[in-house]
């Protein structure tokens, strides 16, 4: 019951923003069967979101610690690029799977060593994997697009499940793992603790570098599984492309889900819907047919004004408006009432 | 006196025609598979005309490219080809060559200097290629009625605005043709096929939709697996034409998925070399820009053999 109250906004955003696209496109909400799979532009946002849904759930462990991890983007560009290198040399779809997600669990081991153990400022930590990460995927795919051809691998951003898109099966199944983790063992309290106090966690028992380490290679993890999708869904690794600019939506995802950057408290749930909200603006801009110089005026607009909404300042605010102005109409009725009497 | 001068230039100049050229070529970098093309390009008409190539990788920085061509000055080459990463600031290092009287040909890009400083800029016409594609398909479509949805490149950028300019003047005038949606593509994959994917939803599940017009060949393999995946045939219920002629189109057109494609050439170098040759055998002016080819290339043109072809330039 207070993990929904805690969703609430969000959820209530997501329906204001999906009742808003519909406005604009009546087909909106529209899902068909065809082909043994349900098709429309819902079944879309929960396909397309996946990246940003899977980011955002390791972001938002990250961000729980105190922390942020600006390198999701390279991530996913470098395991994408081990994705599509290890099947075109013969490894297999296994083969390709596993080197991805160590790819990515590397990064993150990387990462959680310089903020652990280095003892560096993570937003610096990362950035370092962030503007140099995309030299090694290039790298590894010499530069060009890697095509491949392999119906397996692109089962994996393509395909469905029950007539599912398989991305959305992934991220859903991710976010429900990782929050059953948190919450039905003592781990996300800790985690929590560590981004509240460090050092008073240290002390009082909690391992926190460990824990620190472990967070940053989840986020390399759930990067992984992106890049894996992205590029599954593209029959290819754009190195110069895939995942760029995706770290800051999804670090956008956490914060719209409630989440705050100066760690504690999270809520995986929140994020992602943070993550669906985003999509849906993305794809609802898409459908509604404007011109694509607003794209991105349209985006910051919408995400400026759910972000205002859900300013705690704003409610303290909005209560002293209420009194300022709201007292004047009160004062004014009851010396009507007394002038009645 | 003056003849006797006369005759000793032209000694000169064909000497140095007859022997073999040093030809300096300062590269952006390697920003792109059409880049990396045309820099293997460049390289193989050198030595198919027994031109000594010196090639000067500037890493996308113009400061690197001044010193290239600054020590291809001092070298004394007899040619500098020069790629140019932003048009400006190439005032005074045009000058020097100038007056080391070494003829700089432009490829690619232009520059905004005296126009007197170099000798010829070989390129493409963006909005030519753009007209080029919009012809192809009105005379595929011939009258009968046409939805287009397009692809864009980056918003903002001179290929997206040019090649949509030369689409749409090309099916002026025909009223059966008409662009009913078009967004942004940013020019990959992915973002075509996601936009794609919405024009499909938006447009009664493709069905409304007769041709696709893409800026470039990759936005057009990302958009033909999202008409794949609704179940729609690319190349038969929607015709599908872009820009570029990179080898992956190639490979998609053979399977029939695409119709079409205009090539944006790499081969910049082959046009830069022929116009030095007659400038320095002839002293002919060339003209103060080559345009190359815009050629069309359609399921009948041997996709298979022309994707076998390019698939080792570096694309």
């Amino acid at each position: 019951m207070t993990a929904l109250l805690r969703i609430t906004p969000q959820l209530l955003t997501l329906a204001a923003l999906m009742a808003m696209v519909t406005l604009f496109f009546p087909g909106f909400l529209k899902i068909e069967f065809v082909d043994g799979r349900l098709v429309g532009p819902v079944m879309d946002i929960l396909k397309r979101g996946a990246p940003v849904g899977l980011l955002a759930v390791g972001m938002t462990l990250v961000i729980a610690t105190r922390g942020i991890d600006l390198s999701v983007g390279t991530v996913v560009a470098i395991t994408g690029a081990v994705t599509a290198w290890a099947i075109t040399n013969g490894y297999g779809l296994g083969g390709a799977l596993v080197l991805a997600l160590a790819a990515g669990a590397v990064a993150g081991i990387w990462n959680g060593c310089l903020v652990a153990i280095a003892g560096i400022q993570p937003i610096v930590a990362t950035l370092i994997l962030m503007t140099s990460g995309r030299g090694i995927a290039q790298l590894v795919t010499e530069g060009r697009i890697l095509t491949f051809s392999h119906d397996g691998l692109a089962f994996f951003g393509s395909g469905d499940l029950l007539g599912i898109p398989v991305p959305a099966l992934i991220w859903l199944a991710t976010a429900i793992g990782v929050t059953l983790l948190m919450r039905r063992t003592a781990l996300g309290l800790l985690v929590e603790a560590v981004g509240v106090n460090r050092a008073a966690s240290a002390l009082a028992g909690v391992n926190a570098t460990v824990l620190l380490i472990a967070v940053y290679v989840a986020s390399g993890l759930c990067a992984a599984l992106a890049g894996i999708i992205a590029t599954a869904d593209i029959r290819g690794a754009d190195a110069n492309n895939a995942g760029l600019w995706l770290e800051l939506d999804a670090i956008l995802a956490v914060v719209i889900g409630g989440n705050s950057l100066l760690g504690g408290r999270f809520s995986i749930a929140a994020a992602l819907l943070g993550a669906l909200i985003i999509q849906t603006i993305d794809t609802g801009i898409l459908l509604a047919g404007f011109p694509s110089e607003y794209n991105l005026v349209i985006k910051a607009a919408l995400v400026l004004v759910i972000l205002v909404l859900q300013s705690p300042n704003l409610a303290g605010h909005w209560y002293a408006l209420r009194r300022t102005f709201g007292r004047q109409p009160a004062a004014t009725t009851a010396t009507a009432k007394g002038a009645k009497q | 006196m003056k003849s006797l001068m006369m005759t000793v230039a032209v000694l000169a100049l064909g000497a140095t025609a007859s022997m073999a050229q040093t030809v300096g070529f300062s590269q952006i970098g390697s920003e792109s598979g059409w880049r990396a093309a045309e820099t293997t390009l460049t390289k193989q008409q050198a030595e198919e005309r027994g031109i000594d190539l010196k090639f000067s990788d500037a890493q996308q920085k113009q400061e690197n490219q001044i010193a290239a061509i600054r020590s291809f000055i001092a070298q004394g080459v007899d040619a500098i080809l020069l790629a140019p990463v932003v048009a400006t600031g190439w005032d005074s290092v045009l000058q020097e060559a100038h007056e080391a009287e070494i003829p700089v040909v432009l490829l690619d890009r232009s520059v905004d200097s005296d126009k007197a400083l170099y000798l010829t800029a070989v390129g493409s016409d963006l909005v030519h290629e753009g007209a080029v594609a919009g012809q192809w398909l009105v005379d595929t479509v011939a009258g009968n009625d046409c939805r287009v949805v397009e692809l864009q490149g980056t918003t903002g950028s001179s290929p997206a605005i040019d090649r949509k300019a030369g689409f749409e003047s090309a099916i002026e005038g025909h009223d059966n043709i008409e662009i009913v949606r078009s967004q942004t593509g940013d020019f990959t994959r992915a973002q075509g096929k996601e936009v794609m994917e919405s024009f499909l939803q938006a447009e009664n599940g493709g069905k409304d939709i007769c041709a696709l017009y893409a800026h470039n060949d990759d936005m057009a393999v990302g958009a033909i697996q999202a008409i794949k995946e609704a179940g729609l045939k690319p190349g038969e219920d929607i015709l599908v034409v872009s820009i570029d002629a990179v080898p992956d189109i190639f490979q998609a057109m053979a399977a029939g998925e695409a119709n079409a494609t205009v090539e944006l050439t790499p081969n910049m170098a082959g046009p830069a070399f022929d116009a030095l040759k007659a400038y320095m055998e002839d002293g002919a002016e060339p003209a103060k820009f080559i345009q190359t080819e815009s050629k069309l290339y359609t399921q009948a043109d041997d996709p298979a053999g022309e994707y076998e072809r390019r698939k080792d330039l570096g694309y």
